[in-house]
């Protein structure tokens, strides 16, 4: 077992349901503590116990599968019994079901319950029923928290900061959860953080989210250090957004020609899964020396390993509290 | 009006020369310019003109055009005009189309995307350009559908199309009625500075309509359309256009409400303008008569009230700019009892002589009138056109805002004849209409 303090004072938190509201210490803290655990998974014997006798449950209201596996792999890394729950939801009785279904699990005595759901707001409601620590795997159209901060530690390793650093974010801000949480994090650790986008996938408001919006692609990524794709929701897309998956493509599609005006060295990144030849370039998203996005993935076990260790931390620090 | 119509067979691979237009009233509407003076073009381009121009005489090798006085302005632009072709021959072609313009003094006009097939991909809007260039007659710029199918769900390729040469966007005599896809076809127009044209008719309550909602289709127990119809379609949609920034233009208002919405939200600075058609300053319900389809016109000819608040928006400014509002139809389109027979009437050889009304009866000074066909319609559309502008192409027409003639239906050009002027005595007339610096049109004085 490793050594269990009082509640880590870098990240006093018992549940990640967002990245608003973090400070940027806090940022830095899982951050730096993910870094640990990028070398770790390179080598051959990748188990660890630190949450040995630990629950862990992963509920799942939306499919999934790279996200679902990465929370998974990194929960039995770390030594915890894993199960995985995927509920079908049911879309008139939302609410109610989504207690119930909190309220029973809490009866079972998890240790950390991880959850994504296809409503804003959802995991925040859950979280305020339950004993255990909460990991927002995504919510709606609101937050994707781990899925920032794993762009924020792909960067960061490939750039060695963040600050100061020009990033564009391109694609179908309005609907996307990972455009949100990564303009939160990016803004706070001082990023200078552009959005591109036709103006029917700018969400209302996107002026008070510290960041600049481009509806012109070519001008949005003049001089960018990381150009960051989002994937086209065209399953969250009621109606018309724009005209055709061709029209898209030709505007707001990443090809070599929009590229050039980036500079030199800029990375490519993309959360996946990608639709090919519709936001991005099928050459563009397989160049080596431009695309991380399966550095991506790679960070993205760490980060989910960092989340839980130090969750973990926090939540045994509470209960030798509540023994006193 | 045929008596003494002569076209010049387009040759656009000649070489041209220079041609001095002397002894011309000069106008134009975007400087004020009104003086006697010449004109010289040197081949497609307007090479100066002025007062002044000819004073030391008319350089050798300069072919001559003596224009005893008579009025050269800038060739006038229509921006809306129905085609037919592709898909509807029968009813009128790109040449047909042509000649009546020019034979009107139109040399561009914005044609609408109501063809079949639609024009609502490149090919179609390539295929009418491309038409247009090869007749050399009036120059034809497209519309594109702002829905596919003009179906009013979904969005066009407004990008795409708009690279293709698509001035702007319609759906033409269909109003866009859901206000989500209007919302949305407004900001993402806004992505590429485009403007939506809209048919501002609020469909469940024209559906049924074959003329003005009153007294008259009362009697003649005909499905009315309300004015009120026209006016609530516009205030949704001036919300709109606060909601989202976009550019909206309305094509032919015909209400006295309209003109009064309109005034209100361009005095709050958004972005709306309008045009009407010269029918709604000239023409009442009255017209219809005993069921007279040539006067059935969508929207339907409205009351005499309203035709007066249409000529002081004309006078205010409120209504931007006058389109002939084309709708070709043949005989068998119009034979019909007044609810089946369709709507529209053509326009293009009576615009400038109704136009002048405005004028002939003291409303407008002559300057005012041309304007609202010749620069400002251009401005709306993105056109380099309806000025005298050094360098510019060399689009004009000559012309006596005097001459006095009737409209006789069976006489016009066009190949489709249901003009809602029928009969009609009128003042004004094109002698020539010269289009990229070749006369392509001229009549024979009497």
């Amino acid at each position: 077992m490793t050594d269990r303090s009082p509640r880590a004072p870098d990240f006093p938190h018992r549940h990640l349901l967002g990245i608003e509201g973090l400070s940027p210490l806090e940022i830095k803290a899982l951050l730096d503590t993910s870094e640990r655990f990028v070398e770790h998974n390179r080598k051959m014997d990748k188990k660890l116990d630190t949450l040995h006798g630990r629950t862990i449950v992963n509920l799942f209201f939306e499919n999934s599968t790279r996200t679902l596996t990465s929370f998974e792999l990194a929960g039995k890394r770390l030594g915890a019994d894993v199960i995985n729950m995927a509920v079908e939801t049911s879309s008139v009785k939302k609410g109610e079901t989504l207690i119930d279904t909190a309220m029973t699990l809490n009866a079972m005595q998890p240790d950390v319950l991880i959850v994504r759901h296809d409503q804003s707001g959802a995991v925040k409601l859950l979280s305020e029923k339950v004993d255990c620590a909460v990991i927002n795997a995504g919510d709606g159209q609101h937050e994707h928290p781990t899925q920032a901060i794993l762009d924020a530690l792909t960067i960061r390793r490939r750039k060695g900061k963040l600050e100061g650093l020009r990033i564009a974010l391109c694609g179908d801000v309005a609907h996307s959860r990972v455009a949100r949480s990564n303009m939160h994090l990016l803004v706070t650790m001082g990023a200078e953080v552009r959005v591109v986008a036709p103006l029917t996938l700018l969400p209302a408001g996107i002026d008070n989210f510290g960041v600049e919006a481009f509806t012109d692609m070519k001008k949005g990524l003049e001089g960018c250090d990381i150009v960051m794709m989002l994937r086209l929701q065209l399953e969250r897309m009621e109606g018309n957004f724009f005209p055709s998956v061709r029209e898209y493509f030709h505007f707001y599609g990443l090809d070599y020609d929009k590229l050039s005006v980036a500079k030199p060295d800029a990375l490519i990144m993309h959360p996946g899964p990608t639709n090919r030849g519709v936001e991005i370039d099928s050459l563009v998203a397989d160049d080596f020396s431009r695309s991380v996005i399966r550095e991506q993935v790679e960070m993205g076990v760490a980060v989910r390993m960092a989340c839980l260790e130090i969750l973990s931390h926090n939540l045994h620090a509470e209960e030798r509290l509540r023994n006193l | 009006m045929k008596k003494g119509a002569i076209w010049t067979a387009a040759r656009p691979n000649d070489p041209l020369g220079k041609t001095a237009y002397v002894n011309a009233r000069l106008l134009d509407p975007a400087t004020g310019l009104d003086a006697p003076g010449g004109l010289l073009t040197d081949g497609e381009d307007i090479a100066d003109f002025g007062p002044d121009l000819f004073k030391a005489g008319v350089p050798s090798g300069v072919e001559v055009v003596d224009c005893q006085g008579l009025c050269l302005a800038p060739g006038l632009v229509d921006m809306r005009v129905q085609i037919r072709e592709p898909g509807e021959e029968h009813k009128g072609t790109i040449q047909s189309a042509g000649q009546s313009a020019t034979a009107g003094g139109v040399t561009s006009m914005v044609c609408l995307p109501n063809t079949k097939p639609i024009i609502a991909d490149t090919s179609v809007v390539e295929f009418v350009a491309r038409r247009a260039r090869l007749l050399g007659l009036a120059k034809i710029y497209p519309y594109a559908a702002l829905t596919k199918n003009l179906e009013g769900r979904e969005i066009t390729e407004l990008g795409i199309l708009a690279e293709a040469g698509a001035v702007a966007f319609t759906d033409g005599e269909r109003a866009i009625a859901d206000a989500q896809v209007m919302r949305r076809a407004l900001i993402y127009a806004r992505n590429f500075g485009l403007t939506i044209v809209q048919h501002p008719e609020e469909p469940s309550l024209s559906k049924g309509g074959g003329m003005n909602a009153g007294e008259m289709s009362a009697r003649l127990g005909l499905g009315g359309v309300p004015a009120m119809a026209e006016v609530i379609m516009i205030e949704r949609d001036v919300r709109l256009v606060e909601m989202t920034g976009g550019r909206l233009h309305f094509a032919h208002i015909s209400t006295a409400m309209a003109v009064e919405a309109i005034a209100k939200a361009k005095a709050r600075g958004l972005k709306i303008t309008c045009d009407t058609a010269p029918p709604y300053f000239a023409l009442n319900e009255t017209s219809v008569g005993e069921y007279r389809t040539f006067a059935k016109l969508s929207p339907p000819l409205r009351s005499e009230e309203d035709r007066k608040a249409i000529v002081e928006g004309l006078k205010d400014g409120t209504i931007d700019a006058i389109a002939s509002d084309h709708a070709p139809h043949d005989e068998d389109s119009k034979r019909l009892p007044f609810m089946q027979a369709a709507a529209g009437g053509v326009g293009l050889e009576t615009l400038l002589p109704v136009a002048l009304d405005l004028y002939h009866n003291g409303h407008m000074s002559l300057l005012e009138v041309l304007a609202k066909i010749t620069h400002v319609p251009a401005d709306l559309m993105g056109l380099r056109a309806g000025r005298l502008e050094k360098g510019a192409r060399a689009d004009l027409i000559l012309f006596d805002p005097d001459y006095a003639w009737q409209v006789i239906a069976d006489d016009l050009i066009s190949k489709a004849k249901n003009s809602p002027f029928d009969g009609r005595p009128v003042q004004g007339i094109a002698f020539r209409t010269v289009i990229d610096g070749r006369t392509v049109f001229r009549r024979e004085a009497e």
